[in-house]
């Protein structure tokens, strides 16, 4: 389990420079990419459209595999686009059109900027385990067929 | 095109690659996603090694890119409370969705799944809508 903590290491690692590299961990520089009806800063378009090319190589290749190179097996991601995921993903917008932060910058700038991102990881898990609860709390009194459908 | 937006565009594009490059790897090597509200969240409620590692190198990444380029790092010019409401949305809205800009915006999309296609569409418009009501108002 040695190799997979340096490798799970200098992947973050190299995620970690090209987030600070692209412009993602200036929040002045997020949000002038959302102002898309004022005064609309396109460079950050080009970090999703080439980290998906980047990226997309490797999942490709991996379809031909049964397992990960270097691991036990490729996970079981789910698939259903259900309310949860839309809700959630809104409220995600929300949040990070307010900010300018998504949580991989946020990481990023711990050591640079430790007083307010020690508040935004500390309000994201406040956020995290509060959905978790209620999630939890819905799926015990919804009836066994609803809790079933839930799953 | 002016150098300014010349040179965030090369840096953009650069940028990507690493991340992308990085997102595909994990997958590859380790079956894993680079899904960073995940990694987070479940450091702190199912801590491993190799969690911790990924969080310490994103930190590390920070602090040799301050170091490289002291005056690109911007202060965060932002209030206590916007950043705690933003944190709380993030924390909701990641848990109910499962995933943020790396996991549905980068390796979501990148394998082309149709749930993190419908992700990614919902909270680049939420975050459009969302800056546009905070820098223009419903007035502009």
């Amino acid at each position: 389990m040695k190799n997979q903590t340096i490798f799970s290491f200098i992947i973050a690692l190299i995620f970690g420079l090209g987030l600070a590299l692209s412009g993602m961990t200036n929040r002045e520089n997020v949000i002038g990419f959302l102002d898309f009806f004022g005064n609309w800063k396109p460079a950050l378009a080009l970090v999703m459209g080439f980290g998906i090319l980047a990226a997309a190589g490797f999942f490709h290749y991996s379809k031909q595999l049964m397992k990960p190179i270097n691991g036990s097996d490729f996970p079981i991601l789910p698939t259903k686009i259900d309310a949860k995921l839309i809700v959630g993903a809104a409220i995600f917008g929300i949040g990070w059109g307010i900010g300018g932060i998504c949580p991989g910058p946020a990481i990023v700038l711990l050591a640079i900027a430790p007083s307010k991102i020690v508040l935004f990881i500390v309000a994201m898990a406040i956020g995290g385990l509060l959905t978790d609860f209620v999630t939890k709390l819905n799926l015990a009194r919804a009836k066994p067929i609803n809790a079933l459908n839930n799953i | 095109m002016d150098s300014e937006l010349q040179q965030a565009l090369i840096f953009a594009a650069i940028g990507g690659v690493f991340i992308g490059a990085a997102s595909g790897a994990f997958y590859l090597f380790q079956g894993k996603i680079a899904g960073i509200s995940g990694i987070l969240f479940d450091t702190a409620t199912q801590p491993k090694t190799w969690r911790f590692a990924f969080l310490l190198g994103l930190v590390l990444a920070g602090v040799i890119f301050a170091a490289a380029f002291p005056n690109q790092i911007a202060e965060l010019k932002i209030s206590n409370f916007e950043i705690l409401v933003s944190g709380l949305l993030i924390g909701v809205g990641t848990r109910l969705a499962n995933g943020c800009t790396s996991g549905h915006g980068i390796s979501g999309l990148a394998r082309f799944a149709p749930r993190s296609i419908a992700a990614v569409g919902v909270f680049m418009l939420a975050a459009i809508i969302t800056v546009f009501i905070k820098l223009h108002g419903f007035a502009a």
